[in-house]
């Protein structure tokens, strides 16, 4: 179990963009962590991986567990080795590696050969389309090849624990719908799953419990189908009324998005 | 050039002379190219401090083997050939190690900063190394003491000489293993991972400190190899001197040309580099108007050549993006 404690994060010892953020995902659930651009979603990712460094951001206060475990100042190939693993925002797949080469970067920490194999195995078995592009470079999938990608390669740890940040980010939603059902399949292998999500519909659809984000603190929280019904939820996340603002915004979003991975 | 007077008291044919200065020159190149190659691959870091390191580690064996005679006092009565083998792999352990803490205190500080940055850097190092290298040189070369010196093998009527015969096996060797590093081993694997997304290689659970300490140490050895060779007959049987280290640099050309990041383009870069070097030292240097030192400048020729037709290099892959 995943248990995070009044964490706060600042950035460059200035900007304090946690503040106090507590979460916990249990054995083998799907936790929801929604939330607006913005909100700390990633940065919360990145404190309980261990990748804030590179951003210049720090855990100020708080604690984070696993498993009964310290972990808050642990190296990220240690909490690796722990059984978390993530799905980066933006895939962040290999791209001059091929599949194989990239699902054998992920294996990295999974030192027996047998382990690496079953990995191996069980991540073919999910998607049969990585199967036939094995060979492929990872740069020339298609965007819903990649998630697939990035999904394996973070099962290559055989992690307990997955966290995946906005799985479904700029994918048409037909493919939106075959993660959802990736996510609840390797759910029910028997891995715990934070999912951290914008679209809101399809987090809660299937997770059973959720977060609610707003700068930096947790604003709600409670079981998935009490979100889904909560009318605030749905006017804000769910975008059941004032549908075409939302709309927009969310053009927006993918727009910057985009530039940013061209540049 | 000091080369060409070697060959012409070795008292070989043209032809002779050209092979052995292609083949000479061009594994040396190439060497000195797969170890620079080998940090670039999993760093992204210019290492502009190989050419110093390839003096450093000649400087080392030198040291090694005849002022310090590692390890003659403990073994006296062992064959040359083994104490200098000995001495060498001595000298090549250190200069590993020197590539690892080099690493550690200089360029770690400097993980995720600006690549420009990081490269400066090594701009840096390169003096530091070079200065205090010649220093302890001084003004003479520091032969090697080796065990075949300038003596050739004659067997059936061809003569060959020892060091570049060995030169092209190592290179065989050193291009054999490297391939096999990045294209079947884990830590190959995780160097190239390495290199594209450092943080998405740590988010693998990737140890990124210990791919960056490897690849500089092997850099180093590879480093140190090349230098080996360069200060041995038939290239300067003399030894190691003050100038080996800017010889070394002019692996550049090499290692553009065959893209920064290709083993294999490392070596036909440092090959194609030896060829147009040993031509044009064959049949320029007494061209007057051209000057003494041309054939010297021909691999940058060669390099600004190749570059306009093809910016990646030989083999350089394209930066691969995609939305
Ligand atoms: N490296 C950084 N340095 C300074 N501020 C940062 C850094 N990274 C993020 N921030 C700021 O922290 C806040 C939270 O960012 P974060 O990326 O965690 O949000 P998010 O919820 O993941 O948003 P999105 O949905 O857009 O991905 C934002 O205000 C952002 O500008
Ligand atoms: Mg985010």
């Amino acid at each position: 179990m995943l248990r995070v404690e009044n964490l706060e994060v600042v950035y460059n010892d200035v900007v304090l963009v946690l503040r106090g953020v507590s979460l916990e995902v249990p054995d083998g659930k799907i936790v929801a962590l929604l939330g607006a651009n913005g909100a700390g979603k990633t940065t919360t990712l990145r404190a309980i991986t261990g990748l804030l460094d590179i951003h210049e951001g720090e855990i100020t206060k708080g604690s984070i567990h696993f498993d009964g475990d310290e972990i808050t100042h642990l190296d990220p190939a240690v909490r690796v080795k722990k059984g978390i693993s993530q799905v980066m925002e933006g895939r962040r797949v290999f791209a001059e590696m091929t599949v194989d080469e990239n699902l054998k970067a992920g294996a990295y920490v999974n030192s027996g050969s047998d382990a690496v194999e079953a990995a191996y195995e069980r991540v073919m078995d999910l998607f049969p389309r990585l199967k036939e592009r094995r060979k492929a470079v990872a740069g020339y999938l298609s965007g819903g090849e990649q998630q697939m990608l990035a999904i394996g390669r973070a099962l290559m740890q055989q992690p307990k624990l997955l966290i995946l940040d906005e799985p479904s980010l700029g994918l048409a939603p037909l493919l939106v719908q075959q993660v959802r059902d990736v996510i609840v399949e390797i759910n029910e292998q028997g891995t715990s799953v934070l999912l951290i999500e914008q679209n809101a519909n399809m987090a809660l659809s299937i997770a059973h419990h959720g977060y609610i984000m707003e700068t930096g603190k947790m604003v709600m929280d409670g079981p998935a189908e009490k979100l889904l019904r909560d009318e605030d939820v749905q006017e804000f996340y769910l975008g059941l009324r004032g549908e075409g603002e939302r709309k927009s915004f969310r053009d927006v979003k993918h727009y910057k998005r985009r530039k940013r991975w061209l540049s | 050039m000091i080369e060409a007077v070697v060959f012409a008291q070795a008292g070989t044919s043209p032809a002779g002379r050209l092979l052995v200065d292609f083949l000479s020159l061009g594994s040396i190149y190439a060497l000195l190219a797969m170890g620079f190659v080998i940090i670039f691959k999993a760093t992204q870091v210019l290492n502009f401090a190989h050419g110093a390191l390839a003096a450093l580690g000649a400087f080392l064996v030198a040291s090694f083997a005849t002022v310090l005679q590692v390890p003659g006092r403990w073994m006296p009565g062992a064959p040359l050939w083994l104490r200098w083998t000995l001495s060498v792999l001595a000298a090549l352990a250190l200069a590993t190690i020197i590539g690892m803490v080099l690493e550690r205190i200089v360029i770690r500080p400097m993980l995720g900063e600006e690549l420009f940055a990081v490269a400066i850097v090594t701009l840096g190092l390169d003096i530091i190394i070079r200065t205090i290298t010649n220093d302890f040189i001084g003004t003479q070369a520091r032969p090697l003491g080796d065990p075949f010196g300038t003596n050739v093998w004659a067997i059936e009527g061809f003569t060959l000489i020892p060091w570049t015969i060995i030169a092209q096996v190592a290179t065989t060797i050193v291009l054999v293993a490297l391939v096999a590093l990045f294209f079947r081993s884990r830590l190959g694997i995780a160097m190239r991972a390495t290199a594209f997304d450092q943080e998405a290689a740590r988010a693998q659970g990737i140890d990124v400190g210990r791919v960056f300490s490897i690849s500089w140490g092997i850099g180093a050895f590879l480093a140190g190899v090349a230098g080996i060779f360069l200060s041995l007959f038939p290239r300067r049987a003399a030894g190691v001197d003050q100038s080996t280290a800017f010889f070394a640099f002019a692996a550049f050309p090499a290692i553009i040309l065959g893209g920064l990041d290709s083993v294999v383009g490392a070596v036909v870069g440092g090959f194609a580099v030896g060829l147009a070097q040993a031509l044009a030292t064959e049949f320029l240097t007494g061209i007057s108007f051209l000057g003494v030192g041309f054939a010297g400048v021909v691999p940058y020729l060669l390099m600004l050549a190749v570059l306009l037709i093809r910016p990646y290099g030989l083999f350089g892959s394209e930066e691969i993006r995609r939305v």
